[in-house]
């Protein structure tokens, strides 16, 4: 066990090393590219090139760059942004909690409703339920998740606002828990559901495919043989081991999100999560940002992929070290 | 003679596919005796397991398509509610698998899913449940079952599995047991053991055993009775004594043929039974083996030979050939040395 | 006594007595004639091919119903409608009856779902778009299904120090949450003065150039398949056929192109249409942040950006491109499914 959280430890350094390295020189070191001269706005002076350069240390050497922005960012926890002026550490941590508010909820609708769909799709094979389920699926990853987000503004916020359906939509944006936990709520209800829409018609097919290829085990065919009743051949041996490969999904596509890729939904519905933060520093080149963004992000993935190794070792006894 | 165990009776299961209804199983009927082993040899295709998935009500295709009866102790299993059938799956007649790898949940303990078993039929407490399944893993050979209990599947060696596999299957004390090819995933070695383990539970438990094979070598030594069976449809029955020294049917002597023999003085050319098993969709006019047997002759086109008995008590078989005709043939062509132990 | 010799009474076949036997088939007829069974797969092909046909036509919609050119603006333009002349673009109208308002969907030739903000006929904009995000979602598709074939053969055949880096090197790549690459990479190339466009070799590439868009999704798909095909090269190296091939003496140039690359090709082939719908979702949203296809090009995805503004005053301008995505990627998914079944068909349908 030990050895395990420090080989992760390890790779998650090593990890964040070479990505803020390669995050470096794709913004600084892409021919062509000048941050300075994007910073500066329209028609800038030579003058006034210079002195951005100047004043963000730009014109020292890589790596003393880089040690620069490494040490403001670990050890004085003072990095600024190049385009709010602000401290970069509290804008991130700012920005986690709405995105781990959006994450969470719609993980667990997403969750439970793609275990329910994929196990009625595969209990009810054979009758019409089982395609028109599926085809509820597929339209679900089919569509972008931005173009619903806007439909679903599009009624909620303009359309039927003012029908009891809707009116109790607060406007778009994001109310802390903490400070009103109802609007929070409500405001939180259709992103929720919009995220979820897209990931209930991933898992719930991949749970349906796993369902129906561990039907055909043979182990399955023993537990029949065993005289036990067909629903607890399908929850405990069928479902079990399917479960294993839902998992571990799960948690590498939880793990992306939380680390910035819900972005597409902040956008749509206002949130100021840490998806629309990377975003908008990336737009802007705004290079502090955008590193320890990176390295937030990182550290997400990197952690989830430790938990769902460990989650799986859990569930499946196969794979762990006698 | 008292009533068989196991009685089938005209069986017929077919399988809907995309290239048409495909017969797999072309009107069986055998039985089955209480505490007797009886083998059932054939090759891949030739019916063997689907009949016995049939008895247990195992095959879950959608697209099949049974007729015929299967009695067990007087009751049409056919008939049943699937409550009643789960009742008798497990508790009355059991079934290990070819590949005990496979056929084992790789989750759970060896230990959790023999109580599994053992919970759904009797009412037992947990600790009743473990004494119980400990008491079955040692009855199989398995050493140290107090600490084996508790491990997974894949941390026991394939003959090891395959016995946890018997221990599992005659928990609640079956009246038949049905192996199907239960040794052909394993070493030679391994075999015997298995086989041998088999034989004794017969001896302990009473249980019938359906052993499901396309190896005649393995039901030589523990089997009372064997059926043949080709493209569907039983092609010979008889007693072990009367298949091994008085076979009639050009099959059963290719089957024969084929066993590699050590004890020979001499060592001899295997031989081996030419062409393919026929489609089982479209059925060849007249005897379904006739394309494949060197002693084909014009009535085995035209006329599908039955299953009757030519030579003697309970010794069935289906092929045009007269008994001298056969047993000259036969002894020209198997074994001289067979012919003389006769 | 003879041996059993079964040459010497070998039975000869007629042809009614061949009524007994197995015919054989080859796995792709096999697959072929499965996915021709499949009537909802051919369906979904079906509606996928009449959409790319569909907007390959937009010059003769543009030129001979709508009489408008889609990429020019037309703020202070007329029509004829019902016989009355109307602006494009009116003043105070629509729902908030604010400032300008584009005209709504007039459901015939010209404007048939309305004007945008610029008031350009949307519905034929919506037919270029689908060109340009047809084009970038097939072609980055195909780049990166090839690279990714290349690379994982090579990687997965010749194995060692090579495998070692090329897998590292995915690693890498597919360490970088997929849209931040995206985003990074396109963000990279675009954010350029107008004065120095992109210059490679002696190409000058324009920044409303599809091919970058193409090139960048291309790029960041290419672990996404590099891992099943690797996978499969290695265990088709130890199969048997393979080694087969080695003891007859075949060099391994021939192994990699006979005995590899059918089985790999059958794995992209499926993979395939998935990975089309995957890079076109992908295209819209990195058009809809203003990263992807840049003006004057457009795309179903800038469309969707252009009636951002006009969402509760003009609805249609942002549903019409969305819907055609849908039904796009919704085609290829089921198209996509029904080939993967065709060749691996493991569920047992109910028959007649």
């Amino acid at each position: 066990m030990l050895t395990f959280v420090v080989r992760r430890l390890l790779g998650l350094v090593a990890v964040m090393f070479v990505l803020s390295i390669l995050v470096f020189l794709i913004f600084f070191e892409t021919p062509g590219v000048d941050p300075a001269r994007l910073m500066a706005g329209r028609n800038p002076s030579p003058q006034t090139i210079a002195n951005i350069r100047h004043e963000f240390g730009l014109d020292r050497p890589l790596p003393v760059r880089y040690a620069l922005m490494m040490k403001r960012m670990f050890i004085t926890r003072d990095l600024i942004s190049y385009g709010s002026h602000t401290k970069v550490i509290p804008e991130i941590l700012h920005a986690t909690p709405v995105t781990l508010s959006l994450v969470f909820g719609a993980a667990i609708i997403w969750v439970v409703f793609s275990i329910a769909l994929g196990l009625a799709a595969a209990v009810l094979r054979g009758t019409i339920w089982d395609p028109l389920l599926m085809v509820l699926a597929l339209i679900g990853i089919s569509m972008p998740v931005f173009w619903l987000g806007e439909i679903v503004n599009l009624f909620t916020q303009s359309r039927w606002h003012n029908s009891f359906l809707f009116s109790w939509v607060p406007p778009l944006g994001y109310t802390p828990l903490t400070q009103d936990p109802v609007t929070w709520f409500e405001g939180l209800v259709f992103p929720w559901l919009t995220l979820s829409v897209l990931y209930v018609g991933f898992y719930a097919r991949v749970l349906r495919a796993n369902l129906i290829e561990t039907e055909n085990e043979d182990y399955v065919r023993t537990a029949r043989a065993k005289g036990i009743s067909e629903r607890r051949v399908l929850v405990k041996h069928n479902l079990r081991t399917s479960m294993i490969t839902f998992v571990s999904l799960f948690g590498l596509d939880f793990g992306i999100l939380v680390a910035g890729g819900a972005l597409l939904t902040e956008v749509v519905f206002g949130l100021p999560g840490v998806g629309l933060l990377t975003y908008n520093s990336l737009t802007s080149l705004d290079l502090p940002v955008i590193m320890a963004t990176v390295i937030y992000g990182a550290f997400f993935i990197t952690l989830a992929s430790a938990l769902v190794d460990l989650l799986y070792a859990w569930l499946d006894p196969r794979v762990r070290p006698t | 003679m008292a009533e068989p165990l196991l009685e089938v009776r005209d069986l017929k299961v077919s399988f809907r596919t995309e290239d048409g209804i495909v017969h797999a199983v072309d009107g069986i009927s055998f039985t089955v005796a209480e505490g007797e082993v009886v083998g059932i040899v054939g090759e891949s295709g030739s019916g063997k397991s689907v009949t016995m998935m049939s008895v247990m009500r195992l095959i879950t295709d959608p697209n099949v398509i049974y007729q015929g009866e299967i009695l067990y102790k007087g009751r049409d299993l056919m008939a049943l509610s699937r409550d009643a059938m789960r009742k008798v799956r497990g508790e009355e007649i059991s079934m290990i698998f070819q590949d005990p790898m496979t056929s084992l949940n790789p989750v759970y303990t060896v230990g959790w899913q023999i109580e599994e078993q053992l919970k759904e039929h009797y009412e037992l407490t947990k600790g009743q449940a473990r004494r119980r399944a400990t008491e079955l893993l040692a009855q199989v050979g398995i050493p140290r079952p107090e600490q084996r209990i508790d491990d997974y599947p894949h941390q026991f060696s394939g003959g090891m599995r395959q016995r946890v596999m018997i221990a599992l299957a005659l928990s609640c004390n079956p009246d038949l047991l049905i192996a199907d090819e239960p040794t052909t995933a394993l070493d030679v070695t391994i075999q015997a053991q298995i086989l041998e383990l088999i034989k004794n539970l017969k001896r302990d438990f009473g249980s019938a055993v359906t052993l499901i094979t396309h190896d005649l070598g393995v039901v030589a030594d523990i089997a009372d009775r064997i059926l043949v069976m080709y493209a569907g449809r039983i092609v010979e029955e008889g007693s072990k004594e009367q298949i091994f020294y008085d076979p009639q049917h050009p099959y059963t002597w290719g089957l024969l043929g084929s066993i590699a023999r050590l004890d020979r003085p001499k060592a001899r050319r295997l031989t081996a039974i030419a062409g393919q098993p026929p489609s089982l969709i479209n059925r060849p006019q007249g005897c379904s083996f006739r394309p494949r047997c060197p002693q084909a002759f014009d009535r085995c086109r035209v006329e599908d030979p039955h299953l009757t008995s030519k030579v003697g008590e309970g010794h069935l078989d289906a092929c045009h050939l007269s008994v001298e005709d056969k047993r000259t043939r036969r002894d020209a062509t198997i074994n001289p040395e067979l012919a003389e132990t006769a | 006594m003879t041996v059993f010799e079964p040459e010497a009474e070998a039975i000869v076949l007629d042809a009614e007595e061949a009524r007994g036997e197995i015919v054989g088939r080859s796995p792709w007829e096999l697959a072929s004639r499965r996915l021709l069974r499949n009537k909802l797969a051919l369906a979904a092909l079906a509606l996928f091919l009449l959409i790319v046909a569909v907007s390959l036509a937009a010059p003769l919609y543009a030129h001979h119903v709508s009489h408008t050119d889609p990429f020019a603006s037309n703020i202070s333009g007329t029509i004829q409608l019902n016989g009355k002349t109307v602006q494009v673009i009116q003043q105070g109208g629509g729902k908030l009856g604010l400032g300008e308002t584009p005209i709504g969907p007039t459901w015939q030739g010209q404007y048939f779902i309305g004007a945008d903000a610029q008031g350009r006929d949307v519905a034929a904009r919506v037919l270029y778009g689908g060109r340009a995000s047809l084009f970038i979602g097939v072609g980055s598709a195909l780049l990166a299904c090839f690279i990714a074939m290349v690379m994982a053969l090579v990687a997965g055949y010749v194995g060692g120090a090579t495998d070692f880096a090329l897998s590292r090197l995915m690693d890498l790549i597919w360490a970088f949450p997929l849209y931040l690459l995206a985003i990074s990479l396109a963000t990279v190339l675009l954010a350029r003065p107008s004065d120095k466009p992109l210059k490679i070799g002696f190409i000058t590439v324009q920044p409303s150039s599809l091919w970058i868009p193409l090139v960048i999704i291309g790029l960041v798909y290419v672990p996404y398949v590099y891992r099943p095909i690797r996978g499969q090269v290695l265990s088709l190296r130890e199969k048997e056929f393979v080694e087969a091939a080695i003891a007859q003496g075949a060099g391994s140039l021939r192994i990699v192109f006979r005995e590899v690359l059918p089985n790999v090709l059958s794995t992209v082939i499926v993979l395939l249409p998935l990975m089309i719908a995957t890079t076109i979702l992908t295209e819209s949203a990195l058009s809809y942040l203003s990263i992807g296809v840049q003006p004057p090009k457009a795309s179903w995805g800038t469309i969707i950006q252009d009636g951002q503004s006009l969402l509760y005053t003009r609805p249609w301008v942002a549903i019409a491109p969305g819907i055609m995505i849908v039904l796009t990627v919704l085609a290829l998914n089921v198209f996509g499914d029904g080939l993967r079944d065709a060749l691996d068909p493991r569920s047992k349908v109910r028959m007649k």
